[in-house]
């Protein structure tokens, strides 16, 4: 990474340097620190400043696993870490396919991720802009209240060292502020956020923030439960990264490996609409989880998964990469100390097409523009490709955004939306998500209502 | 590992001095929660057992009230110094300004066992846990050769708290919890299908006396082949009839984070304004119950150190109650419900559900399904997700078939249902009389999950809109 933390990387430097002859070592360690801030009704409903730290180790022997953590870097727990792992090992079914990451000399791209404005910027500030988001809010519809509005930064520091040669650390901060909004109308209450991210506090656009979370909540005020058809739908970017986000699991070399996607075998066909160019770049710094490395500490870099609708890869760990023949993409994903890596996209990117979600609308005779979908955990199933979500949105007439709907499903499946694409919008959009979001229009959805 | 021997995690001298700490610049109320969680878990799939996995979680929140303003600081370091440092920082992030000093005098350790531990699963050798996974795997396995698929993963946890607060409270629980869960994957003519099981209870590893992998396994491969054969899932609205012991996600869903006061109170849920009035359907009575011994949401006290309790909801369709913690009781003027709940240390605490069931009705549950012309059966519920303002939630179906002329016929394929709160708890006009306890949940808000319980008989709904895609 690109600000080196020796302290950090000595630590892990010092566990790994333990291993015994025929035993390979990984450990990640890391330390970090957050602040959150809730205002509500122009005062502080809470302030959280802390701070956390941990290490988690990984013992390989003779094809065997182990791994064990601790939320602390004190001498004596990283110890009984260590001691733990490797008692862990025995219990491990031999993979000959299990191992540590190898360098493999793909040169980091270097990235900015730590911002000194954001490291100095005084607590003061930091509340009054939360204040400052609420009012905002406030001021924009007379129908609107605001639920809670919150600030939240978080500072990172990690390393990881392997008896394979892997040694790297780093240091990263982020901020973003997000609020939420209730709109009434007599007996009714709908319900809207919008947040905002940047480097530093000094990059927020709290206006955007605050007028869409107004707006969110006002414009499904009145919303019906639209009848069922199947129809067209246009996905907000937001949903749009979310749907991507679903699709990318199918696309996981892991999966693949395991026989959990039903994309295995299917490199070189066509499997969406040839509008469809995704690619996992986190080496582009607008990408919200940008990255110069994965989650074993091989370097992050550009992969192209489906061209102009064609499958072209799948994304591996070295793990699945070893598993499939193939090396490692530097798609290992990591969730902290508390976790071994696992595979997957990092920062997914559709190539965009030229219009405005209004220029994509005003083609539509009859459809939906989907605001929000809800239960993606539950109705979307990426083995099966059955897709169900709840939404809610506008109806779309004669090209114009019509009358608000909610309570009703969308239901397709994965394979079948991919192919039945018919649009991409202009409108990028670098949310706080896995996935980046822009219009996207599908055909030939069912939409479940009354 | 018995509930009450125990020693405190943290002196009661060195906590009466942190929570003065934490009151030193004019808050009125100082609490500090110390937790120490020791987890083993172990993962199999694809026939090998990828890892065992032991953690250790350790440290202390400290919440600091000053008016409406709550700071909160936490730390790994449950030294003195580590304690009175952490205090000083929740203390700052709300303070008034008084500069008194203050005396905290703490209570008798309260200690509310609810939970029994006959096998300490820490007493349990790695060896037995991850001989369970390989028995899941060849049971899951043996059903059908398309069943090319099967992951297992087996979890114990040992989490102590202590919670002391500057009003004296002071207690202490011990939760043990035991988890085992199947997933497997089939594969058949029309592609691949999921099925997937689990079990938990706030027991110890005689969970697995009572339980078998096995079985569980078996489940899991039946519910995906049967699936293998299922047809697109309706689209439009039709009466629902869910199985008793799965359907509790639809109540925690449907009404019982609207009922959470934190919600109520800040305006968000569509139950606010509504106490003493006919919510739901006479038949319905809903109970969140957090003595309930060995369930998964069963806690012996609450994350602010109030003994859990049997909360009435909902009694015969009218709202008597909403649930409580500290913050909300104190504006309020009322008592605590022992609903003030936290992931870990890290977080800060608040209304959350524990066991939430509705009680058994009359009805004989093959009526009800005799009794429905045309709808869905619903054999087993996957998650759910509310937006408790509007009452709009939907739930996922992983098991469902189609009723026919009051007949269980066809398999349907994955989807979600969703309804508006109010009106489905109106729209339930059959309640079965076999009350059952469904899997174990983590139930999230506010990025926290906590370990909950449903339960509730076979019931039906009028109407419900079916997210499928078949006309």
């Amino acid at each position: 990474m690109s600000n080196e933390v020796p302290e950090l990387q000595a630590l892990a430097d010092s566990v790994v340097a333990q291993a015994k002859p025929g035993e390979q070592i990984e450990a990640y360690v890391s330390r970090g620190g957050e602040t959150a801030i809730r205002v509500y009704e122009g005062e502080v409903e809470h302030f959280v400043s802390a701070q956390s730290e941990g290490v988690g180790i990984r013992v390989i022997r003779d094809g065997r696993t182990g791994f064990a953590y601790a939320g602390t870097l004190n001498p004596d727990a990283i110890a009984e870490v260590l001691a733990d792992a490797r008692d862990n090992v025995a219990f491990g079914t031999p993979d000959e396919f299990a191992g540590l990451a190898v360098p493999d000399g793909v040169a980091q791209v270097p990235q900015k991720f730590w911002d000194e404005v954001l490291a100095a910027y005084p607590t003061a500030d930091k509340i009054s802009l939360t204040k400052e988001l609420e009012r905002l809010t406030l001021g924009m519809d007379s129908r609107v209240r605001v639920e809670e509005a919150n600030y939240d930064d978080d500072w990172g520091e990690v390393a990881v060292a392997t008896t394979t040669g892997i040694r790297e650390s780093g240091r990263g901060n982020s901020c973003y502020v997000s609020v939420s909004t209730l709109a009434d109308d007599e007996d009714e209450t709908q319900t809207g956020f919008g947040f905002s991210v940047g480097d530093s506090p000094k990059e927020f656009d709290l206006q955007r923030a605050a007028r869409e979370a107004a707006e969110r909540a006002t414009r499904l005020l009145g919303a019906v439960k639209p009848a069922s058809k199947r129809t067209t739908v246009v996905l907000d970017p937001f949903v749009t990264s979310q749907f991507l986000s679903v699709i990318s699991s199918t696309l996981n070399g892991e999966n693949v490996a395991k026989g959990r996607s039903f994309f295995a075998g299917r490199i070189g066909d066509t499997v969406a609409d040839p509008r469809i160019t995704l690619v996992d770049d986190p080496t582009n710094p607008l990408a919200y989880t940008a990255t110069d490395i994965d989650g074993e500490g091989l370097a992050a870099r550009r992969n192209v998964l489906i061209e102009n609708g064609v499958l072209k890869m799948f994304v591996h760990s070295s793990y699945s990469g070893r598993r499939m023949g193939t090396p490692s993409t530097g798609n290992a994903t990591r969730g902290g100390f508390a976790g071994t890596p696992g595979t997957g996209c990092l920062a997914l990117q559709l190539t965009p097409g030229t219009r405005s979600q209004q220029e994509l609308i005003a083609g539509i005779d009859e459809g939906v523009l989907i605001q929000m979908v809800a239960g993606l955990h539950s109705g979307v199933n990426a083995v099966s490709g059955d897709f169900s979500t709840g939404a809610s949105g506008m109806m779309i007439r004669n090209g114009a955004v019509a009358e608000p709907v909610r309570e009703f499903t969308i239901a397709s499946t994965l394979q079948r939306m991919l192919l039945d694409i018919v649009d991409i919008g202009g409108d990028i959009d670098w949310l706080p998500m896995r996935a980046m979001g822009m219009s996207l229009v599908i055909r030939d959805v069912t939409m479940s209502g009354s | 590992m018995s509930s009450t021997t125990s020693a405190p995690l943290v002196a009661p001298d060195v906590i009466a001095r942190v929570l003065a700490k934490g009151r030193s610049t004019g808050a009125d109320f100082a609490e500090v929660y110390i937790e120490d969680k020791r987890s083993t878990s172990a993962g199999l799939d694809d026939n090998k057992v990828e890892q065992v996995t032991s953690g250790r979680d350790r440290g202390a929140g400290i919440r600091v009230v000053a008016g409406d303003t709550t700071g909160f600081a936490h730390t790994a370091d449950l030294s003195e110094k580590g304690l009175l440092a952490a205090a000083e920082a929740a203390a700052a992030a709300a303070r008034q300004g008084d500069g008194g000093v203050h005396k905290v005098e703490l209570r008798e350790l309260l200690r509310h066992p609810v939970n029994t531990v006959r096998i300490a699963p820490s007493e349990v050798s790695k060896a037995r846990k991850v001989e369970l996974l390989q028995r899941a795997n060849d049971a899951a396995r043996s059903v059908d050769g398309a069943i090319v698929q099967v992951s297992a993963g087996y979890g114990d946890s040992y989490k102590r708290i202590l919670v002391a607060n500057s009003d004296g409270v002071f207690a202490a629980d011990d939760q043990v919890r035991t988890l085992f869960r199947v997933s497997v994957v089939a594969n058949g003519d029309a592609g691949m299908q999921t099925g997937y099981d689990s079990l938990g209870h706030t027991i110890g590893f005689e969970l697995f006396d009572d339980n078998d992998v096995e079985e569980l396994a078996i489940r899991a491969a039946k519910q995906a082949l049967t699936k293998l054969k299922a047809r697109p899932a309706p689209s439009g609205s039709l009466p629902v009839v869910i199985k008793q012991g799965t359907g509790g996600v639809l109540f925690h869903e449907a009404c019982g984070h609207g009922l959470e006061a934190d919600l109520v109170g800040k305006g968000a849920s569509v139950y606010r304004g509504k106490m003493g009035e006919l919510v739901a359907s006479p038949l319905v009575t809903l109970i969140d119950d957090g003595t309930m011994s060995g369930e998964w949401g069963a806690i012996g006290i609450d994350d602010e150190g109030h003994p859990s309790q049997r909360n009435v909801l909902i009694e015969n369709g009218v709202l008597t109650d909403y649930m409580w913690d500290f913050l909300r009781s104190r504006k309020e003027g009322r008592p605590q419900s022992g609903n003030g709940r936290r992931q870990s240390y890290a977080d800060l605490p608040m209304v959350r559900m524990t066991n939430t069931f509705v009680t058994n009705g009359t009805d004989d549950p093959e009526d009800i399904i005799r009794n429905t012309d045309h709808g869905v059966y619903v054999a087993k519920l996957g998650g759910g997700q509310v937006d408790t303002a509007s009452g709009d939630f939907v739930f996922g179906m992983v098991e469902a078939y189609l009723i026919e002329n009051g007949e269980i016929t066809e398999p349907l394929r994955e989807g979600n249902l969703i309804g508006n709160g109010p009106q489905v708890l109106r729209d339930i006009d059959m309640l079965g009389n076999d009350f059952a306890m469904g899997n174990p949940g983590t139930c999230g808000k506010d990025g926290q999950g906590v370990p909950v319980g449903d339960g509730q008989p076979t019931l039906r709904v009028t109407a419900m809109t079916i997210g499928g895609t078949a006309a």
